[in-house]
């Protein structure tokens, strides 16, 4: 084996191998990447049925109620809003530590014919103050909330606040 | 007064550093003896400074400091003494001096240890260390000093968060970091060649035994994280391909393929270029790591400081880091070709084999990782990546990685012979066959846990014939304990490692055939699962030293047997104002039983119950795993011969 021919070995493997990582990566991305969506930016555009996505907001304050879901599971209804609009959430599963309401929420599901959401993840983070950076963005999209005004002003008056110039 | 020692020693040690980047570099460079030999004792001296520094960070903890401003967020005077220590290091502050006390520990091993390597290559490596370290320093005491004070002191601290209250957490950032930090050693190794313009035999021989350590307290930190996350966090999952897992991932990933090629340098004088480009990634991969967990631009569950200023210092050092080192490899690399001439199918091509899977299953999640930062800023696109993307992208790659990893070692060096090697394998994929299809007929129609099965039983049986080839066990077996005795400890340490692999593979097939229950139970109503009869029988309240709690009692019955009883808890902190799960496990080694403890309601309480077969042996091959790192570390040729370019010269 000469020295040209193992370098060609090499390259060629060093090729095969890139070149299967990118087909992979694109292809698993073509079904796998997971949008996020505000409450308004699905009354804007349906989205697509049975894809999966991320819905964020804040969990709307008094909507929380624990009911038992068709297959006999308990499940736990809310509803998420980013002030503009409001989406129902059903979710069967344990709540993590830090759902709460009036609190920054972000959720993983697909729509439902009837246009309510079914979670299959509620994500929380580990701090209470903590505000996930698409939920603070899609309410700031919504013109509801400047951040740069301070802290996001309480979510019992998100859905019956006066829509400050339309 | 403590505090302000501490700052102080920080800052020493930071001029300490600087000294002992900038003078053995200039020494070496201008083969000045006396320069050189100011390496050792400076990387001492900022060894004795850093540490000082942590003690005083310790000793605020320890006696509950509230003058200073990280105790006060971090800790509380009624917390047990192992997590105020763990409170230490369990913050952005505190755990960027326990980075670099690792940093300047291993500094001080290759000052300690390295008394045999040549004068000129080990005042470099300390050296470079020095440079390391000075950025770091630099980074803590311009924006994240750990001894900042607060005036007037309040009345106590704020607590740390519940959930990182635990032994498992405890650990798992120092195991971390002396993964993270060990690949700076071999960054520093790399970046050394580079400067000297050789890599030789005895170079592989310095490298290979330290990415071996790092990579295998990196498995054990990971592992260690995993498991935390798997009983504390209580999801009843143990990874999650969250951002900050996969940072600590693309280390693990480089670290492996390293630590093989490291061996080719070694035995072979091979693919040296290769192992020096692979350093460099290894510690640029630990350094993104950083960077990503610090700066706040992912969304994870870990919730660092999320201060810009800091993750764009970081950013810069990584730049100027991994950017340096890069160009230094484009201007030298060339004048490192290497000698050893390989067949492609040979032990050195499996090798390459092996380095280009890693690298292309590195690549995969990197992308995966950071592609949503990037269509952030891009298109202001919100995306996420998540478990199913890293599975679909990930497992073709996985498959010829293990079917390769049994087959590996049966090769010969230099020019192989495939048939003879899979004529000595017949048996192990025979196994492999019939285990796939043994997890069809039990457990029904499962392809991935059917593969996973398949894939233990190759690399466990594998490792066992790699062995029992190398002893002749089956040739010449009077003299196979001999020759088992005789049998260098690396050879043992990587089939060990390697059937650690296997059995993590058996662990994640077994939670493939996972089942779980959502159930609203009132007290004396039971439900089924898995073949067990679950019973509630109380829900009541308990007091612990810092928290209380709602405790449900489950009993778990096999027919009429009581197999356990399990007590999920919902704890409450008053200090923090935090809830926490607090999930049950029952596991005997097979199978583990976890309950978990939703809200209550109508008087009974929500329960999520979940059967998980096999689920502790995950974590069990992760440990397997090091511990065949930690065998093959103490092999001979690492013990006595690591300096062999003295050695060689001397008489045997």
């Amino acid at each position: 084996m000469t020295r040209k021919k193992r370098r060609l070995y090499i390259l060629l493997l060093c090729g095969l191998g890139l070149g299967s990582a990118t087909a992979l990566t694109l292809t698993a991305f073509q079904d796998n990447l997971v949008f996020f969506r505000s409450p308004s930016d699905i009354m804007r555009e349906a989205p697509p049925a049975n894809r999966a996505f991320r819905l964020g907001g804040l969990v709307e304050a008094g909507s929380l109620e624990r009911a038992t879901g068709a297959d006999g599971k308990p499940t736990a209804n809310f509803r998420v809003t980013d002030g503009a609009h409001a989406i129902r959430v059903s979710y069967a599963g344990v709540l993590p530590d830090l759902f709460r309401e009036g609190q920054g929420v972000v959720t993983l599901g697909t729509m439902l014919p009837d246009g309510s959401f079914r979670a299959s993840e509620v994500l929380a983070r580990h701090d209470e103050t903590y505000m996930p950076p698409e939920v603070a963005d899609a309410l700031k999209r919504a013109g509801h909330w400047n951040p740069a005004q301070g802290a996001a002003p309480p979510p019992a008056e998100w859905n019956t606040a006066p829509r400050r110039g339309g | 007064m403590i505090g302000e020692l501490g700052h102080f020693a920080l800052a020493l040690g930071c001029i300490l550093a600087l000294a002992q980047a900038i003078l053995p570099l200039i020494g070496a460079h201008r083969r000045d003896a006396r320069l050189m030999a100011l390496a050792s004792p400076l990387a001492g001296a900022q060894l004795i400074a850093i540490a000082s520094a942590f003690g005083a960070l310790l000793w605020a903890f320890a006696v509950n400091d509230t003058t200073v401003s990280n105790v006060v967020l971090n800790s509380h005077s009624q917390k047990p003494l192992l997590y105020k220590f763990s409170g230490a290091w369990g913050n952005h502050e505190g755990s960027m001096v326990l980075w670099v006390l690792i940093l300047a520990l291993c500094g001080g091993a290759v000052a300690g240890f390295g008394r045999d390597l040549p004068s000129a290559l080990q005042a470099r490596v300390i050296g470079i260390l020095g440079l390391i370290a000075a950025g770091f320093l630099g980074f803590i005491i311009f924006t994240s000093n750990p001894f900042e004070r607060v005036w007037p002191p309040p009345m106590d601290g704020q607590g740390l968060n519940p959930i990182l209250q635990d032994p498992g957490l405890a650990f798992h950032p120092p195991m971390l970091y002396l993964g993270y930090v060990g690949y700076a050693v071999t960054f520093a190794f790399a970046v050394a060649a580079l400067l000297e313009g050789r890599v030789d035999a005895a170079w592989g021989r310095w490298v290979r035994p330290w990415s071996l350590a790092a990579w295998s307290f990196l498995t054990l930190g990971i592992a260690l994280g995993s498991w935390w996350a798997y009983y504390e966090l209580g999801w009843g999952g143990y990874w999650f391909w969250d951002p900050v897992e996969n940072a600590s991932l693309l280390p693990w990933l480089i670290g492996a393929a390293l630590l093989h090629s490291a061996i080719v340098v070694e035995k072979r004088e091979s693919l040296k270029i290769w192992t020096v480009l692979l350093a460099i990634l290894a510690f640029g991969m630990s350094l993104l790591g950083t960077f990503l967990v610090r700066s706040g631009v992912l969304n994870s569950v870990h919730a660092f400081a999320n201060d810009p200023a800091r993750g764009v210092f970081i950013l810069a050092l990584l730049m100027a880091y991994v950017a340096g080192a890069l160009a230094l490899f484009a201007w030298r690399a060339p004048k490192l070709g290497g000698t050893g001439i390989f067949a492609p199918l040979s032990r050195e091509g499996g090798l390459v084999l092996n380095n280009l899977l890693l690298c292309s299953i590195a690549a995969v999640v990197l992308v995966g990782t950071l592609w949503p930062m990037f269509a952030d800023i891009l298109f202001g696109a919100k995306i996420s990546v998540g478990a199913p993307f890293f599975n679909a992208a990930t497992a073709p790659l996985a498959i010829p990685l293990v079917a390769a990893m049994a087959l590996g070692p049966m090769l010969a060096w230099k020019r192989a012979d495939l048939a003879g090697a899979l004529q000595r394998l017949w048996w192990v994929g025979a196994l492999a066959v019939a285990s796939a299809f043994l997890t069809l007929l039990v457990a029904g129609y499962h392809v991935w846990p059917a593969l996973g099965f398949a894939a233990a039983a190759w690399l466990i049986f594998g490792a066992a014939a790699d062995i029992l080839d190398r002893i002749a066990a089956f040739r010449r077996p009077s003299q196979a304990w001999n020759r088992a005795r005789g049998l260098p400890r690396a050879a043992w340490g990587g089939a060990i490692a390697h059937a650690g692999v296997g059995v993590m593979f058996a662990g994640l097939a077994g939670m493939g055939l996972a089942t779980d229950a959502l159930v609203a139970l009132k007290p004396g109503e039971a439900t089924r699962l898995a073949g067990y009869e679950w019973r509630l029988e109380r829900i009541r309240d308990v007091q612990g030293p810092n928290w209380s709690a709602r405790r449900a009692t489950v009993t778990v019955l096999d027919g009429a047997r009581v197999v356990t009883v399990l007590e999920p808890e919902k704890r409450f902190f008053p200090v923090g104002r935090m809830n926490t799960t607090e999930a049950a496990i029952h596991t005997n080694a097979l199978r583990d039983l976890y309950a978990v403890l939703g809200d209550e309601r109508d008087g009974g309480g929500v329960l999520r119950l979940h059967h998980n077969p096999l689920a502790p042996w995950i974590w069990f091959g992760a440990v397997i795993m090091a511990l065949g790192g930690g065998l093959s570390l103490s092999d001979r040729r690492v013990r006595v011969s690591a300096p062999s370019r003295k050695a060689a010269t001397a008489p045997a």
